[in-house]
C-alpha cells in the first residue's frame, strides 16, 4: 500500500462553514490565502480579524480565530483601538471598497498616516456587492450599476479613485500592493503579497494593506469565468499590480 | 488623603486613571479639552494608550476595538462629539462592551455654543442611538461628587458590561474646588472578562458582535440587554434630597450643578421662612421614578418645579414620575446661559405667590 | 499518482476549475448538490499531473489533493 500525501487541503485557518458568498466569488479565494498565511507564519492563535460590513460582513464565521463586527468603514479605528491595547497580538480588518473606500475613507486614512501596526485586506470589485450592485468609490468610468444604470458618469461622480495610491503619498512608513485574484498566478503572487504583510506586522514593523482586485459576477452580470476575463481586461488596466510602498523607503 | 484644588475636567480625569481606566482616546472639543491634555502629559505615569483620533467617530469605534481587549478605556467629549459616537454607543451596547464616556455639555442643538447646558438629557437618557439599548447615566453636581461617580462608572460599566455616561456641564469641567481621591481603589469583586478577545489559543474563537441576523437570536439579545437595565433600575437609583421636610410647599427637582444653585435658593428663602425641598437625582438613568413620585406625593408639597438649562428635557421623566398627583411647572434657561440663584427664588415666589402681571404702560 | 478529492458539500458549482485546470480534466456533473449546485468532478484521473491549480483557484476550498509515492511539485505555494 503506497503512501498518501496531501500536497493541498482545506487550511486549518477556515472553518468549516459553508460561506454564503455567490459562486465564483473571489472573497473565498482571499479567505483562504489569509487563513493559510496565518497558519503557515503560526499566527492563528493569537490574530484578531475585524469584519466589516459589506459582502463580508458575516467573515467571523469563516476563520477559525477570534473576530470583533465593525460598524461599517470603522474597521481600521477598532483594530487601532485594539492593537494599542495589544500589540501583542496580530490584528487585521478584510474590507470592501464601499466600506474602506467610501463612508470609512477617515479611518483607513489616518489609521495609515498613523502608522498602526495592523494589516488591512482590501478587496476592490469595483462596485458594491452585499447591497446588490450599486456604485462604488471604484466603479469603473462607464461601468454600469444599479446607481448609475447609464454607466458612470465621471463628469458628475468623478474618477474611480485608487487607494494604494493614495495612501503612498503618506509620509509615515508602511507597506503597500495591489494584487488580484482572477487566475492561479495571480493568486499565488496575491498569497506572496499578503504574507508579506502579516510578515511585516509580526516584525512589529508598520502598517501594511493589500488591495485584491477581485470579481463580483453577481452584480457585473456575468459568469465566474467572464467575471475574471473581464477584471484582466479592464481593472487591472486602471488599478495597476504592484507594490507602491515598502517601509524600507524604496518603491 | 489631602485635598488637592483642581479643574474639574482634570479632576475626573485622574479619577479615571485612578480607577484603573488608563486607556483614552480622545479628539478636542471645547469645553472639555482640558481632560485630553492633562492625560497626554499624565498617562505616561500610568503606563497606558493616549491617542488623539482623527474625529469623535473614529474615538467611538477605537473605544470599541480597545474594550474588546477587556480593558478598562474611556473618553471625554461634549455634545456634538457624542452626536458623533452615537453609532458606536449602539454598537458598544449590542455587544455587552464596558466603556465609560464623559459628556460636559455644553449649548446645542447644532454647533450651538461653549457654555455650560444640561441640554443632552435625551440624548444620554433615551438612547441617543439606534434600537432598544440604554445607557447607565450619572450627574456629579461637584467636583468631589465628579471624582467618585467616575469611578463608580467605570465599576458598574464593567458590572453590567454597559456603556455607562457621566455627564456634567462646561461648570463642572471649567471650575475649581478641592477634591481627594482614595488612598487605595476598592471595588467589589467583578466577574472574570472570559468575554475579552485574546486570540483563540486553547480555545473555540470567540466574536464580539450586535448582529444577529436571525431574528430570534437578535431578540434573545434584546431580552438579555433588558434583564441588564431591569438589574440597573432595581440596583443603581441614585439620588440625594435637600431640606425637604413636612413644611416644604415645592418640590424642585435639578440634578448637576443646576442643583447647587437652587440649594442656594432654598437657604436664601429659608431664612425668609419660605420651606422648600431639593430632589437632585444623581442617576438619570435609572431614574429615581418611584422616589420621586413618593417625594412629590406628600400631602404639603403644592408644586412640583422642575429646573434645568435645557428647554425641558429632565421635565419629562418628572411629569412621568408624579403622573399627574401634583402640578409639575417649568424653569430653564438655555443657550449657555446659568441662572442665578435670584432667578431661582423669583421663580419660586412666582409660584407661591402669584400676582397679575404688572400693567405695560403705553410707552412698553 | 495524483488525484484530487473536491467536496460536493462547499463545491457550488463556479466552473473556475474547470477553466483553470492545464490538463482539461475536470467538468461539471449532471446531477446537483444538496444546495442546488452542479458539481466539479474529474472525468480522467489518469491524466492529473497533482499542479495543484483547481484547488489554488477554487473560492470554497472545496478541492483536496493528494497523491500516492514520489512526487515533485513544480512551484511553491
Amino acid at each position: 500500500m503506497q503512501d498518501t500525501h496531501t500536497t493541498f487541503a482545506r487550511p486549518e485557518g477556515l472553518t468549516d462553514v459553508v460561506t454564503h458568498y455567490c459562486p465564483g466569488c473571489t472573497h473565498g479565494v482571499i479567505h483562504r490565502l489569509v487563513a493559510e498565511v496565518l497558519v503557515e507564519l503560526g499566527l492563528r492563535e493569537r490574530t484578531v480579524g475585524v469584519a466589516p460590513v459589506g459582502c463580508s460582513v458575516l467573515a467571523y464565521n469563516y476563520f477559525n480565530t477570534d473576530f470583533l463586527e465593525s460598524p461599517h468603514g470603522r474597521a481600521p479605528a477598532l483594530a487601532t483601538g485594539f492593537k494599542r491595547l495589544r500589540p501583542d497580538l496580530i490584528v487585521f480588518t478584510y474590507q470592501g471598497d464601499g466600506d474602506l473606500a467610501s463612508i470609512g475613507m477617515a479611518e483607513i486614512i489616518h489609521a495609515a498616516n498613523r502608522g498602526e501596526k495592523f494589516t488591512t485586506i482590501f478587496v476592490n470589485n469595483a462596485i458594491y456587492g452585499m447591497t446588490g450592485g450599486q456604485m462604488a468609490p471604484t466603479t469603473l468610468p462607464g461601468q454600469v450599476t444599479s446607481t448609475c444604470p447609464f454607466g458612470r458618469d465621471t463628469q458628475t461622480t468623478g474618477m474611480p479613485i485608487r487607494m494604494v495610491e493614495l495612501l503612498a503619498t503618506l509620509g509615515t512608513p508602511s507597506y503597500l500592493e495591489r494584487v488580484a485574484v482572477h487566475s492561479p498566478a495571480h493568486i499565488i503572487r496575491a498569497k506572496q503579497a499578503i504574507k508579506k504583510a502579516f510578515a511585516y506586522q509580526k516584525e512589529g514593523r508598520c502598517f501594511s494593506l493589500v488591495e485584491v482586485l477581485s470579481t463580483c459576477p453577481t452584480n457585473w452580470g456575468i459568469t465566474p469565468t467572464e467575471a475574471t476575463q473581464w477584471l484582466d481586461a479592464n481593472l487591472k488596466a486602471y488599478f495597476p499590480l504592484g507594490i507602491f510602498k515598502q517601509p524600507e523607503g524604496l518603491k | 488623603m489631602a485635598k488637592i484644588l483642581m479643574k474639574g475636567n482634570e479632576a475626573i480625569a485622574e479619577a479615571a486613571l485612578r480607577a484603573g481606566a488608563n486607556n483614552y482616546f480622545c479628539y478636542p472639543i471645547t469645553p472639555q479639552t482640558e481632560v485630553a491634555e492633562y492625560l497626554a502629559k499624565r498617562m505616561p505615569d500610568f503606563g497606558g494608550v493616549f491617542l488623539q483620533a482623527e474625529s469623535e467617530i473614529a474615538v467611538g469605534n477605537m473605544l470599541f476595538g480597545a474594550a474588546s481587549t477587556g480593558k478598562r478605556v474611556f473618553t471625554s467629549s461634549s455634545s456634538p462629539g457624542i452626536s458623533l459616537m452615537q453609532e458606536a454607543l449602539s454598537y458598544m451596547a449590542g455587544a455587552h462592551l464596558p466603556v465609560v464616556i464623559l459628556n460636559i455639555m455644553r449649548g446645542g442643538p447644532g454647533l450651538g455654543g461653549i457654555l455650560p447646558a444640561q441640554s443632552d438629557y435625551f440624548q444620554a437618557t433615551k438612547g441617543g442611538g439606534h434600537g432598544d439599548y440604554r445607557i447607565l447615566v450619572l450627574a456629579p453636581s461637584t467636583l468631589q461628587e465628579a471624582v467618585d461617580l467616575t469611578m463608580l462608572a467605570f465599576h458598574l460599566a464593567d458590572k453590567y458590561r454597559n456603556p455607562a455616561m457621566i455627564i456634567g456641564d462646561g461648570m463642572i469641567g471649567q471650575m475649581m474646588e478641592p477634591v481627594e481621591f482614595p488612598e487605595k481603589y476598592i471595588e467589589s469583586d467583578l466577574p472574570a472578562k472570559t468575554w475579552a478577545a485574546t486570540g483563540a489559543s486553547g480555545r473555540k474563537p470567540l466574536i464580539i458582535k450586535s448582529l444577529f441576523l436571525d431574528p430570534y437570536a437578535l431578540e434573545r439579545n434584546n431580552i438579555a440587554l433588558k434583564e441588564k437595565y431591569d438589574q440597573m433600575q432595581r440596583e443603581e437609583v441614585r439620588f440625594e434630597l435637600y431640606k425637604t421636610n413636612a413644611k416644604n410647599r415645592i418640590l424642585i427637582v435639578s440634578y448637576g450643578t443646576m442643583a447647587r444653585i437652587c440649594q442656594t435658593a432654598i437657604d436664601a428663602l429659608e431664612s425668609e421662612g419660605i420651606s422648600v425641598g431639593l430632589f437632585r437625582p444623581i442617576s438619570v438613568y435609572p431614574f429615581p421614578h418611584s422616589q420621586l413620585r413618593e417625594e412629590a406625593s406628600r400631602a404639603n408639597i403644592e408644586t412640583v418645579l422642575t429646573i434645568e438649562m435645557s428647554m425641558g428635557q429632565m421635565l419629562e421623566d418628572v411629569e412621568r414620575a408624579v403622573a399627574e398627583r401634583k402640578p409639575v411647572k417649568f424653569f430653564g434657561r438655555t443657550g449657555g446661559i446659568v441662572p442665578s440663584p435670584e432667578e431661582v427664588t423669583e421663580e419660586i415666589r412666582k409660584l407661591l405667590d402669584p400676582k397679575p402681571a404688572p400693567m405695560k404702560s403705553r410707552k412698553g | 499518482m495524483p488525484g484530487v478529492v473536491i467536496d460536493k458539500n462547499h463545491c457550488k458549482g463556479c466552473e473556475l476549475c474547470v477553466k483553470a485546470c492545464p490538463q482539461k480534466i475536470l467538468s461539471m456533473s449532471r446531477e446537483i448538490t444538496l444546495r442546488g449546485y452542479f458539481y466539479a468532478q474529474m472525468h480522467d484521473p489518469s491524466r492529473c499531473i497533482g499542479c495543484r491549480i483547481c484547488a489554488i483557484t477554487c473560492p470554497d476550498a472545496a478541492i483536496s489533493v493528494h497523491h500516492h509515492g514520489q512526487m515533485y511539485l513544480l512551484f511553491e505555494y
